[in-house]
């Protein structure tokens, strides 16, 4: 029992555990400050659905030896354009989705691959220049998106009939359709987004296949060790761009999935600080900045999404006050720089 | 007559790093007013002695040493490089230690400034004192002069040539009061001929003023014009210590270089002259710190040509050069056909496969488990190791092949591991070269580049890693050069070996060669 206690935390890690267990205290405490179990629950699977795909957009980005997808607002752009050409379209429901998404990837490849272009170029620290590349992108697109010729009624400013709103709504297009695809209702409160969870399931098995590929492997050796990966024969700065082009595309996918369920298209500031949550989730998980698996992300989502739902909503209920954004920002950014003093130690 | 106590005596110095016993036993004097010549192949044990004596962290940190170091009699240990320092020791390095926007006679007194009161001192204490610049300037010259050279004392030492930093150097070190042993490494390495002969004459000039000096070089012509006396070091052991003039160059070569020959039979195989298997005309190959200038070399098919030679040369650069890992130029015709330089998939393409000297750098992923190191290369540059579905549109890694693949190596490489699943990083040196012949076995490599494959491993695994080479060769008619430092080994498995100096071949010589021509080769 000791020694299966032992290996647990060892490959499980404090930061889970405690993490974990903390979780587990909330749920605990929840009814005894009349919060609903059942809803609870709900809330962190919902939020689970939403939020995964935009956190393996982490993984090929780590594995490359990119660093942290800080530049995730790119991608995030892409899928945005996606869905703003659907709803132009008119088209409802799953059409909806798929066109959305089908958009969407071009647009990411080609983002993607200028970005990677000035990625290649700072080596040594992509991390600060992506957070950049991310911030000043939306800077950019908060002029597009006045611009863009989208005229919709339900998307342009009332007013002028020019430039999109700020917050557009999908109700009529493609709200809850992959959510909704096997869900179930249990009593009032319950409701389980079967083919959200679905969908990221597939998402992380095929982002898993891709990296048991040959240029999968190639990749994650460019990441550990750009030196051998060279002296075997592979392009590194091929299998960089390749890796932004990955994660940027999983974001655009990933901003449309988080769409659907959240209702809403939300432009100009909206993508600003969508990377930090995302970011923190699979470090939480357990990713490094060198390492990143489909594990970690799930683990990951699970419980930032889990903490970030819970610990708000009890807190307040215990203290009678709105500390929940605070208590966000202090989880989300502590835990990026947690991961970031983490160093690994290895035994010989 | 009761004998003087020297300046410094080492009395049974050893040393180990993680169980490899790199220095013996040493023992050796230095007397004031001597210049005593350590001279020894890469390896033997003369940088190790340097630290030592220099209190440098590299020593503590791995379990201090063995023996005593007496400094006038008295027994001394240096924690750091500036205990030392104050002790009376004057080191210059082989890089050089300059701060290149200050001038000469700033960097000469740097530290150790003449300096003047001013009222921040009350406040601030004495760090903030005024700098007497014309009184330095005045110490700086008379450093120089002592030397017997001039370097204007204004000139900034990035304006400097090579020869005049390691003067300033140099100056630098005696201008301190209180230093009596000056430790050179490698003074003459970075110098023209004429320059190290100043050099050499300001050392000769400096010693009759009661300073001792031990002299790094690997110019023995040098040693013999320069030094007193002088100690051979081999495999961490002092081989002899005889006063120059009763020795000559060629005899302080073979002790150098020569081991007690015989130890593994030399082998002779049949190798025909006629199939030359790579022609090298005039290559070029920009490898910092081992620069090939223009080699010409023939390579003939089957054989196993050692390639040897002091660190620096250019040895390691031909393996790397044509793996395309360091820009390269020449031309070179590999099979009778031309051979494209910079171009490391066509090199593995064509049957080429490198085991690096850079081991944990180049040779390995230490994060990932045994069997994907092994089988690495080969997947990449020649896709072995994949499944295929759907009719090829998507592949992925066979890994029930390779976990096979990596069993067979595992067992007749002898690598003790846990299994194919272990990570890299948790083997032993000797383990971690295991895996890397093996990722290049995988290859089936025509011609095979082994670069230094024993290096910083274990005398049982060294064995079994030649023998490995060795039978490799035999058995598949694979091409080996082998790159080394050290010569015997390279005489105990090669059928040629050639000698690197200066970035050309210097000469090629069978393995039953006199140990005094290798010696003669390299210097």
């Amino acid at each position: 029992m000791k020694n299966f206690l032992k290996k647990l935390v060892e490959s499980a890690g404090w930061a889970r555990i405690i993490i974990g267990l903390f979780l587990l205290l909330l749920f605990i405490i929840a009814p005894f400050v009349q919060v609903r179990l059942d809803t609870s629950i709900q809330d962190v699977l919902v939020r689970v659905g939403m939020n995964g795909v935009l956190v393996l957009a982490m993984v090929p980005m780590i594995r490359s030896g990119c660093g942290l997808n800080f530049g995730l607002p790119v991608g995030i752009i892409a899928g945005l354009l996606g869905a703003l050409v659907a709803v132009e379209m008119n088209l409802t429901g799953l059409t909806a989705i798929f066109t959305a998404i089908l958009i969407s990837l071009p647009i990411a490849v080609l983002l993607g691959f200028s970005y990677a272009q000035i990625i290649n170029r700072v080596k040594g620290s992509e991390m600060m220049i992506a957070t950049y590349i991310g911030f000043s992108s939306v800077a950019l697109m908060c002029i597009g998106w006045m611009i863009l010729p989208f005229s919709h009624p339900t998307m342009v400013w009332g007013f002028t009939g020019q430039g999109l709103r700020t917050t557009i709504s999908v109700a009529d297009a493609f709200q809850d359709v992959i959510s909704n695809i096997l869900s179930f209702q249990i009593g009032d409160f319950f409701y389980f987004p079967t083919g959200m969870l679905i969908f990221f399931g597939l998402a992380c098995y095929f982002v898993h296949l891709f990296f048991k590929s040959k240029t999968g492997i190639a990749m994650t050796a460019v990441g550990k060790n750009p030196s051998f990966a060279r002296s075997s024969s592979v392009n590194i700065d091929r299998m960089r761009t390749l890796s932004v082009i990955f994660s940027t595309a999983l974001g655009a996918i990933g901003i449309i999935i988080y769409q659907q369920s959240f209702g809403f298209i939300q432009l100009y500031m909206g993508p600003f600080f969508m990377a930090f949550p995302a970011i923190a989730a699979v470090l939480l998980g357990g990713a490094s900045l060198k390492n990143a698996t489909i594990t970690h992300v799930i683990v990951g989502t699970f419980l930032f999404q889990g903490v970030i739902t819970m610990a708000p909503s009890v807190i307040n209920s215990m203290m009678q006050s709105d500390l929940s954004e605070i208590i966000r920002i202090i989880l989300s950014n502590g835990m990026i720089i947690y991961a970031l003093t983490r160093k690994e130690v290895y035994k010989r | 007559m009761k004998r003087k106590e020297p300046l410094l005596r080492l009395d049974n110095v050893g040393k180990e790093f993680f169980g490899n016993k790199v220095l013996d036993k040493v023992n050796f004097s230095v007397a004031e007013g001597e210049i005593v010549g350590l001279v020894g192949e890469n390896g033997a044990g003369k940088s190790t002695i340097m630290n030592i004596l220099f209190g440098s962290s590299v020593i503590s940190s791995t379990g201090g040493y063995e023996g005593k170091v007496y400094l006038h009699g008295s027994e001394v240990s240096f924690a750091n490089p500036f205990e030392a320092l104050e002790a009376g020791l004057g080191m210059v390095h082989q890089e050089f230690s300059l701060i290149p926007g200050f001038t000469a006679a700033e960097n000469i007194v740097l530290n150790r400034e003449t300096t003047q009161y001013n009222f921040m001192v009350e406040l601030f204490g004495d760090r903030l004192s005024d700098l007497d610049r014309e009184d330095m300037i005045l110490r700086a010259c008379k450093a120089t002069t002592r030397l017997g050279i001039n370097i204007p004392p204004d000139t900034l030492v990035s304006d400097m040539s090579v020869g005049q930093k390691q003067f300033t150097e140099i100056a630098r070190e005696i201008e301190n009061a209180d230093t009596k042993l000056l430790l050179l490494d490698e003074p003459t390495a970075v110098l023209t001929e004429s320059e190290a002969r100043t050099l050499m004459d300001s050392l000769r000039r400096l010693s009759p003023q009661g300073l001792g000096i031990i002299f790094i070089s690997h110019r023995l012509r040098e040693i013999k014009e320069l030094c007193d006396r002088v100690v051979v070091l081999r495999d961490g052991l002092v081989i002899s210590d005889v006063p120059t003039a009763e020795t000559e160059i060629e005899q302080i070569a073979e002790w150098m270089v020569g081991r007690k020959v015989g130890r593994t039979a030399v082998r002779k195989k049949d190798i025909s002259q006629e199939s030359v298997l790579l022609n090298i005309k005039d290559l070029w190959v920009d490898m910092p710190g081992e620069t090939l200038k223009g080699l010409d070399l023939d390579v003939y098919e089957g054989e196993i040509l050692g390639v040897g030679g002091l660190a620096g040369q250019g040895k390691l650069a031909l393996a790397n050069g044509l793996m395309g890992i360091f820009p390269a130029r020449g031309e070179v015709e590999y099979n009778g056909k031309p051979f494209p330089l910079c171009d490391t998939a066509k090199a593995i393409d064509g049957g080429l496969a490198l085991i690096s000297e850079d081991r944990r750098g180049l040779g390995l992923l230490l994060d990932e488990e045994l069997h994907l190191n092994i089988a690495f290369t080969a997947l990449q540059s020649k896709g072995l190791f994949l499944k295929k579905y759907l009719c090829g549109l998507l592949t992925q890694l066979d890994f029930q092949e390779t976990i096979r693949r990596a069993n067979e190596f595992i067992e007749s490489l002898n690598i003790k591991c846990t299994g194919p699943r272990q990570r890299v990083i948790e083997l032993s040196g000797g383990n971690q070269q295991k895996v890397c012949l093996a990722k290049a076995f995988v290859c089936e490599p025509k011609l095979l580049f082994a670069s230094e494959p024993t290096r910083g491993i274990d005398v049982g695994a060294k064995k079994m890693v030649l023998d490995v080479l060795r039978k490799y060769n035999e058995e598949y008619n694979t091409t080996i050069i082998m790159t080394s430092s050290e010569l015997e080994e390279l005489r105990s498995i090669c059928d040629r070996i050639a000698i690197v100096s200066e970035g050309k071949v210097a000469g090629i010589l069978p393995p039953d060669a006199k140990a005094k021509e290798f010696g003669l080769l390299m210097s």
